[in-house]
């Protein structure tokens, strides 16, 4: 029994349990027991990986076989040290930056894998008896992994500046931005082409240059794809980018010929991908559509100033009246939320409000924040029990006998306009029918559109009152105004 | 400007005008407000609660003579005279009834907003005292007709025998419907509620009551081919009239709400259909007062049959539950108030470009001008809007095209994969496997658990490190590469360990509640 035999056993049993950690995660019950399958998975992977490097280190493959191990020490050291640090202090509304900027790190692995890959051709001189074929596919395999791999580096550090609004979240519009994208895939096509055709050991220096050209290509794509996206569009966007990785590390593990890698690549892949299209769903919108960005921009022509009306302003002391006078109240979410800190707050109201036998219950649309399921997080992190957090199909039923939904920074997920105006830029998209309560009263900073610039006739019903100011501030008052 | 709040001199009339919240409110408005003492007595809101929110009490002099008068019910030809000139006064006026009282109101100049004028456009709800006091009105009802029912509402099983539920027929589904619709319900008993619209079934659904539909019998509609209309209304009507005769005989009370504006009410039920009415039944005709939708009905009074049918024509309804009648007549009044004075300073501006201004005012600088200009639903369009076209619904593929494209999918991916040498066909049969269970593990995975799974396929992602950690001693001569794939080592532990204790904060957060 060799050292690499038991590395492929070890593998095998790694990814298992990563099938295993997934599966687990789909309900809170047995959530915990999944990430610790996850964390055995990933230890069993990085011993038996560890064990495989210090035998080959000091099996005398040569000089350097030491300096791989320390490199080896130092790498999962600082890397674990930098990724705890991390964990341990992101916000909780920082999530959805946090999970792009992970993103974008095994991304640029896989470009540093494929660099090392074509590098060790040049170096080793594999070509002298290999056959040809098998030749052309761990170049095309090189090729194809650092160009993955470049999409998602870069489309995730756009991401990630956007969600922590470090860069302009409107969708950068380029002329032509669709012939970019669709070019930039045939230039890619073009060059991996040559780079297999050239990419000789005899010929290792023309082949660099190629694969340097090819991963500015891909290091661009993947800032224009992300840059011609617009905030609101960002769940899918992460997501996407989460399957981008996936496909990465199943790029690499073609390359490395290491099933393990593409078990977990094709796991973490398909998993971003069917995020994506739920996300996409709850959007009724194409993935197509998501990706070639510029939502809503055709769009405000149309509607101009019609149709719009007389708005209820209310203020938190009569707010709160009306809340505690309330049988039923449900909470709907969105970014603003995120963005005014509010969560905890919300959860002091809804703590409030249960304690006087008011119904509290949260109604979450599937792309409320930026980040799927980020509204539950936040919640979470509030201590907002998990079982009066619903979807959107759960509670658009019981909307109509509530009394008052308080809709917190959300715009676009509470649009009547989406079900009953067909010719919005937004029909068709399911929407939380809060209209159908009997009072809804809507936190706001200003009288601006959404994200999707379409007007929201809400704002203009009769049932609807509108509660101006930061949504922290607001529902601290209204907390202060029931305790009175 | 002073606002006078009087006593209310019909007799019979228990509301007021103003209470002492909404006294409060007008205050805020910059008003200053004046009560005759003992005005909310009949309310049961005292002077010292007045005196409380910030008002004065006054004589009758002093609050007839404000700038801006109060009433609920509009003043009597009398009463016109105690007005000031160039004062405003609001209440119930009924306009086409009473052009002597408007001519007089001009004559006076008196400024006169009545507030059963106002135009029933969905802006002006919150001036609509009609709807507020039919919502009070429908609630009463069903009370005063518990009142006079000898039984309980709701259905009771106990030692002494079982107690069938109440059945409830409510004629007309509109505020007063659904109010009385509403009470009935929850008072326990079963429900059943008729109107011409069919889409008001919901909300009689989302009030605990069953639509009666009027179903036209199929044959009689299509006959009439010539006259369609007024065939269709007749054999309507004769539908509706069998409904009504066959629920009397089934249910113990009946609530009719049935009023067409300026009209007799129609006529719902018959002296033939009460008189099929079990003995001991009740029946509240909220149209009394408009001719009536109960044959046998008398405005004002309470009836009973020979059969032992008791018909209850009150009418007003609204005002015996008077607190909370001029609470929200009072509230009516605030937001009028709102709207009149857009500086908040306590200033009264009429503005006739806005229909539901003009539509309320019927006196105005020593003229009649009521009726008003018909109100005009939307804005005369200059140039008919060009709609968008409505989005191409997309067809969803037919079983057969799915199966087919398919196929040809796989039938391509099987002559890739038999195209390629070895080891590209077992990478590919790994990979397929593993995106088939990834789709189906993820689609389990609830809603509310997503940012946890990205962490988690984050971390496990990071599981490049172990491709890396191999490139670290493939070639160990090269220096180039074992730096390369040492950054890779380091970027995909921070995924490892970072997504990994993430997703543990995360989780350590949900928390069920008890």
């Amino acid at each position: 029994m060799t050292v690499n035999a038991i590395a492929t056993a070890a593998y095998i049993i790694a990814a298992l349990l990563f099938i295993l950690a997934l599966a687990g995660l789909s309900k809170h019950e047995s959530a915990k027991n999944g990430l610790t399958y996850g964390i055995i998975g990933m230890a069993l992977a990085l011993l038996a990986t560890g064990a495989v490097v210090i035998n080959d280190a000091t099996g005398g493959v040569g000089s350097g076989g030491g300096l791989a191990i320390v490199l080896m020490l130092c790498g999962v050291v600082v890397g674990a040290l930098i990724g705890l640090q991390r964990a341990r202090v992101v916000e909780m509304t920082g999530m959805p930056e946090l999970i792009a900027m992970l993103h974008s790190f095994v991304g640029l692995a896989a470009v540093l894998i494929g660099w090392a890959g074509h590098r060790e051709t040049v170096v080793v001189h594999l070509g002298e008896g290999y056959p040809q074929s098998l030749w052309n596919i761990h170049n095309a395999e090189i090729a194809i992994g650092i160009f993955i791999g470049a999409v998602t580096f870069t489309g995730s550090i756009v991401a990630n500046l956007k969600l922590s609004a470090k860069i302009k979240s409107a969708p950068l519009m380029l002329l032509g931005k669709n012939a970019i994208n669709i070019g930039s895939l045939i230039v890619f096509a073009a060059l991996t082409g040559v780079y297999i055709v050239l990419d000789r050991h005899e010929t290792g220096v023309s082949g660099t240059v190629v694969l340097a050209l090819l991963t500015a290509v891909a290091l661009f794509l993947g800032w224009h794809l992300v840059m011609s996206i617009g905030g609101g569009d960002m769940p899918v966007v992460v997501s996407m980018l989460n399957s981008y990785s996936g496909w990465a590390a199943a790029a690499s593990g073609f390359l490395l010929n290491n099933d393990l890698l593409i078990v977990t690549g094709a796991l973490v892949g398909s998993s971003g991908a069917y995020l994506s299209y739920i996300m996409c769903q709850a959007m009724n919108r194409s993935f197509i559509s998501v990706i070639a960005g510029g939502f809503g921009i055709e769009a405000p022509a149309a509607k101009g100033e019609e149709e719009q009306g007389e708005i209820h302003e209310i203020k938190a002391d009569s707010a709160a009246e009306l809340l505690a006078g309330a049988n039923s109240v449900v909470i709907t979410p969105g970014y603003g939320m995120a963005t005014a800190q509010a969560q905890h707050a919300v959860a002091e109201l809804t703590k409030q409000l249960r304690a006087k036998g008011v119904e509290v219950r949260f109604g979450v649309h599937p792309v409320a924040g930026r980040l799927p399921g980020h509204m539950n997080v936040l919640l979470a992190e509030a201590k907002v029990p998990y079982d009066i957090v619903l979807e959107m199909d759960e509670i658009n039923d019981d909307l109509a006998s509530t009394d008052v939904v308080l809709v917190i920074g959300a715009n676009d997920t509470v649009n009547p306009a989406a079900s009953e105006d067909p010719s919005s830029p937004i029909a068709g998209m399911p929407v939380l029918t809060v209209w159908e309560a009997k009072d809804v009263i809507v936190f706001k900073r200003s009288m601006a559109a959404g994200y999707a610039g379409v007007q929201n006739p809400l704002f203009f019903r009769d049932n609807t009152q509108m509660l101006f100011g930061d949504a922290k501030d607001k529902v601290e008052e209204i907390v202060a105004a029931l305790n009175r | 400007m002073l606002i006078g709040v009087t006593r209310e001199t019909r007799p019979g009339e228990t509301r007021v005008a103003a209470t002492p919240t909404t006294v409060a409110q007008l205050l805020k408005l910059g008003y200053d407000v004046v009560v005759e003492a003992g005005a909310g007595a009949l309310s049961s809101f005292a002077d010292e609660a007045y005196v409380e929110a910030g008002a004065r009490i006054g004589t009758a002099e002093d609050a007839w003579g404000a700038d801006v008068v109060f009433r609920v019910n509009g003043p009597t030809v009398a009463e016109v005279a105690r007005l000031r000139s160039g004062a405003y006064v609001t209440g119930l006026m009924a306009p086409a009834q009473s052009p002597e009282l408007l001519e007089a109101l001009a004559a006076r100049g008196v400024t006169a907003l009545a507030m059963d004028a106002v135009p029933r456009i969905s802006r002006a709800q919150s001036l609509d005292v009609l709807s507020s006091m039919a919502n009070i009105a429908g609630y009463r009802a069903v009370i005063e007709a518990a009142h006079h029912f000898g039984r309980f509402f709701t259905g009771q099983v106990t030692a002494a025998g079982k107690v069938p539920p109440a059945k409830v027929l409510i004629a007309g589904a509109g505020v007063a419907g659904l109010a009385a619709i509403g009470a009935a319900s929850s008072l326990g008993a079963i429900v059943r509620a008729t109107d011409p619209r069919p889409e008001v079934a919901d909300q009689v659904k989302s009030l605990g009551g069953e639509y009666l539909p009027v179903v036209v019998p199929q044959e009689e509609q299509q006959v009439s081919s010539d006259g369609y209309a007024k065939a269709t209304s007749e054999a309507y009507d004769a539908a509706a009239a069998q409904l009504y005769s066959d629920q009397a005989a089934d249910v113990d009370i009946v609530v009719t709400t049935a009023l067409i504006p300026g009209r007799a009410a129609p006529r719902l039920l018959t002296a033939a259909d009460v008189a099929s009415m079990k003995p001991g039944s009740v029946i509240v005709d909220m149209a009394a007062a408009m001719g009536g939708n109960v044959e046998g009905s008398v405005a004002g009074e309470v009836v009973t049959t020979d059969h032992g049918v008791t018909i209850i024509g009150y009418t007003d309804l609204a005002g015996r539950l008077p607190a909370q009648a001029s609470q929200l007549y009072g509230t009516n009044l605030v937001n009028l108030a709102k709207l009149l004075t857009p500086g908040k300073d306590g200033r009264l501006v009429l503005d006739f470009e806005d229909v539901v201004q003009r539509g309320l005012t019927v006196t105005h600088e020593r003229q009649v001008i009521w009726p008003p200009p018909p109100v005009q639903v939307s804005a005369a369009p200059a140039a008919p809007v060009a709609k968008p076209e409505p989005k191409p619904v997309k067809e969803p593929m037919s079983a057969q095209a799915r199966l087919g494209w398919s196929l040809v999918a796989m039938l391509v991916f099987g002559a890739i994969v038999a195209w390629a040498p070895q080891p590209l066909p077992q990478h590919f049969t790994v990979l397929m496997l593993s995106i088939v269970i990834g789709y189906y593990v993820i689609g389990k995975v609830a809603h509310a658990l997503h940012t946890p799974l990205m962490s988690v396929t984050n971390a496990i992602s990071g599981v490049v490190v172990v491709g890396a950690l191999l490139q670290l001693v493939t070639v160990t001569g090269d220096r180039t590469m074992q730096i390369l794939a040492a950054i890779a080592v380091l970027l995909a532990s921070i995924n490892v360990f970072g997504g990994f204790a993430v997703t543990r904060r995360m989780l350590a957060m949900f928390s069920k509640g008890n």
